[in-house]
């Protein structure tokens, strides 16, 4: 753009003077600031208090909500990890995130790869398959998944729930990562294939170090995704001994809906702290790329 | 050609095409049809063409239901775009000109930093902790202070009128976030350049805002309505744990989610249930189409 010919424009009686235009940026500067913070204050406020009141009475919870713990009672924690059962559904968590966050990025790293990189009969029909998942509301399904896994006999069990958190991350992990596959240079597998590396080892040798970022980008993407996914192990995980293998997000809304007032407020709010604060240890860490992961999905 | 290119080809894709049809395909076609049967579970369900439809349609409560998606599908992105575009603006080119190049705000990298944290987390525990906040006496965290102004206690949740926003409010302190960051982005390919000249104008900030950034960021826009809108349709975890009685007080914030989850899993209508997931499937699918092609505009070279 030609800014040179617009200056001398800028220069005439059409502009507003100096003063004006520097009054109007201070006014709405400080507007904006305030609002800024406003809203981070409005972030962070209901955290730290959460966390605080994982130190607290049931008398400090019920009187003003705005007074600070009378001492630094751990067994809140101590209560609500062991007594609530907060742990085993902590780790039950881990276990089934891990498994099928490794599970969908394999598969998905898989089926992107020969659909990014072969050309075969029935190629597009497959990526639109897939990608046709995008478009479709979980709930249409729930019923009749709910059966097809009740069928498979995995209802109310791990290998249940993890085959469905592959199934239903794989439409946007492959969509993103065919994407990222197929924008790889050529020149590298080619040497490879030279050199005599099959397509398998072509794949895991050459190509997967290659993608190395989009596969971390989409491996938050999913790891966040599963962690707090809530609807598929409320349906899925029902029956005899179900409650031992709930997940976390399910068994800390269940701690609340079936919380009294003679209830442990205090190990309610340690649970809730528990299930937070990984995730913001986790988002401090990785954030810029959570952000970019999150986001790049987005604009399509 | 390669040789083995067809063994390789097939090997890899095996695996995730089985499960994926198995779990993904396999119930949403079968949800189709389901939904035109009036099965329950125990004996296998006749086929009763649309009458489960025809039921769906004098439903009070899909009515109700159908009614709070009206109200989120406005409210959720109207009041999430307003305030990320707003915050979005002051983070990338709220700072002024600083030696030519548009600046954000002091402290930008810190707000966006904090606004997309609850993004990362969930939304069940998110309704589990916002039920402690809304608390209607002094120990909910706002009451708390709404008493201290010596004002009476708000029912949030359990005042009808108030609670299914209420429980967009959370929606929204969640959702501005990621569409902050959205809006940086597509803010961030805007030439500098355009910016420059609209200043050298003499361009107050609030005319570069709506003359230059919202025009350019219409693409952007048009994919965070889509987005939000399906969001809306969505909304069961939230209401499922943050709901006075699932969707209560008094069915006020019901929504299609939890409707089918009742009618499956409490009283065993799957026919009737796969209908609303049908209806919802339409629902969705029409709303996507609608806003694509209304939102479409002349998009602006540069």
């Amino acid at each position: 753009m030609a800014v040179d010919t617009v200056k001398p424009v800028s220069a005439s009686s059409a502009a507003p003077s100096p003063e004006k235009t520097r009054r109007e940026v201070n006014v709405l500067a400080g507007f904006g600031h305030a609002f800024l913070a406003v809203w981070a204050l409005l972030i962070i406020a209901p955290l730290v208090w959460t966390f605080l009141a994982s130190f607290k009475t049931n008398e400090e919870i019920f009187g003003d909500a705005w007074t600070m713990p009378g001492a630094l009672r751990l067994d809140n924690w101590a209560r609500a990890w062991s007594e609530a059962n907060v742990g085993q559904y902590f780790l039950n968590s881990v276990f089934v995130v891990s498994l099928s966050t490794a599970g969908t990025m394999l598969l998905g790293a898989m089926a992107a790869y020969v659909l990014a990189r072969y050309s075969f009969w029935g190629n597009r029909a497959i990526y639109y398959l897939f990608v046709s998942g995008l478009a479709f509301p979980v709930f249409l399904a729930l019923v009749p998944l709910f059966f097809v896994v009740r069928n498979l006999g995995l209802l109310n069990s791990y290998v249940g729930l993890i085959l469905v958190y592959i199934a239903y991350s794989l439409p946007f992990t492959v969509f993103f990562l065919a994407a990222f596959f197929k924008s790889l240079p050529n020149s590298v597998a080619e040497a490879a294939t030279m050199d005599g590396a099959s397509h398998t080892r072509l794949f895991f040798q050459v190509m997967m170090p290659m993608a190395r970022s989009g596969l971390i980008s989409i491996t938050i993407f999913n790891v966040i995704g599963q962690w707090n996914q809530y609807l598929l192990p409320l349906a899925l995980l029902q029956g005899e001994g179900a409650e031992e293998k709930w997940v976390l997000t399910q068994g800390i809304a269940n701690i609340s809906t079936s919380a009294g007032f003679d209830a442990d407020w205090g190990g309610l709010f340690a649970a809730l702290t528990m299930a937070i604060l990984p995730m913001i240890v986790i988002y401090a860490i990785f954030q810029r790329q959570i952000q970019s992961g999150l986001t790049s999905g987005a604009v399509k | 050609m390669r040789h083995g290119k067809y063994p390789f080809v097939i090997g890899f894709l095996a695996a995730p095409v089985t499960i994926y049809v198995v779990f993904v395909i396999a119930p949403y076609a079968q949800a189709f049809y389901m939904a035109l049967t009036n099965w329950r579970g125990l004996s296998p369900g006749q086929f009763i063409g649309l009458e489960n439809f025809t039921r769906l349609f004098q439903d009070d409560v899909f009515w109700k239901a159908l009614q709070h998606h009206g109200i989120l599908l406005l409210a959720l992105p109207l009041i999430t775009i307003i305030i990320a575009l707003f915050l979005a603006f002051m983070l990338n080119v709220g700072g002024g000109s600083q030696k030519g190049v548009m600046t954000g705000v002091w402290g930008s990298k810190f707000y966006r930093v904090v606004f997309f944290l609850p993004q990362v987390l969930a939304v069940a525990i998110l309704g589990v902790l916002f039920q402690a906040i809304y608390r209607p006496d002094g120990s909910g965290m706002i009451n708390s202070l709404v008493a201290k102004l010596g004002l009476e206690p708000i029912g949030f949740l359990i005042n009808p009128d108030l609670a299914l926003w209420s429980i967009i409010a959370v929606l929204v302190w969640q959702a501005v976030g990621f569409y902050v960051v959205l809006f940086s982005a597509g803010m961030s390919n805007i030439p500098k350049d355009i910016y420059e000249a609209a200043m050298l104008d003499g361009a107050t900030r609030m005319s570069m805002f709506f003359r230059v950034t919202l025009p350019l960021l219409w693409d952007t826009l048009q994919v965070a309505w889509v987005y939000l809108g399906i969001a809306a349709f969505d909304a069961f975890a939230i209401v499922q744990t943050l709901s006075v009685d699932q969707g209560g007080p008094d069915g006020s914030t019901t929504v299609i989610g939890m409707e089918i989850y009742r009618n499956a899993f409490t009283y065993s209508k799957y026919g009737y249930a796969s209908a609303m997931g049908v209806a919802l499937f339409f629902l969705t699918i029409t709303f996507a189409a609608l806003s694509l092609r209304v939102s479409r505009r002349e998009s602006v070279e540069m």
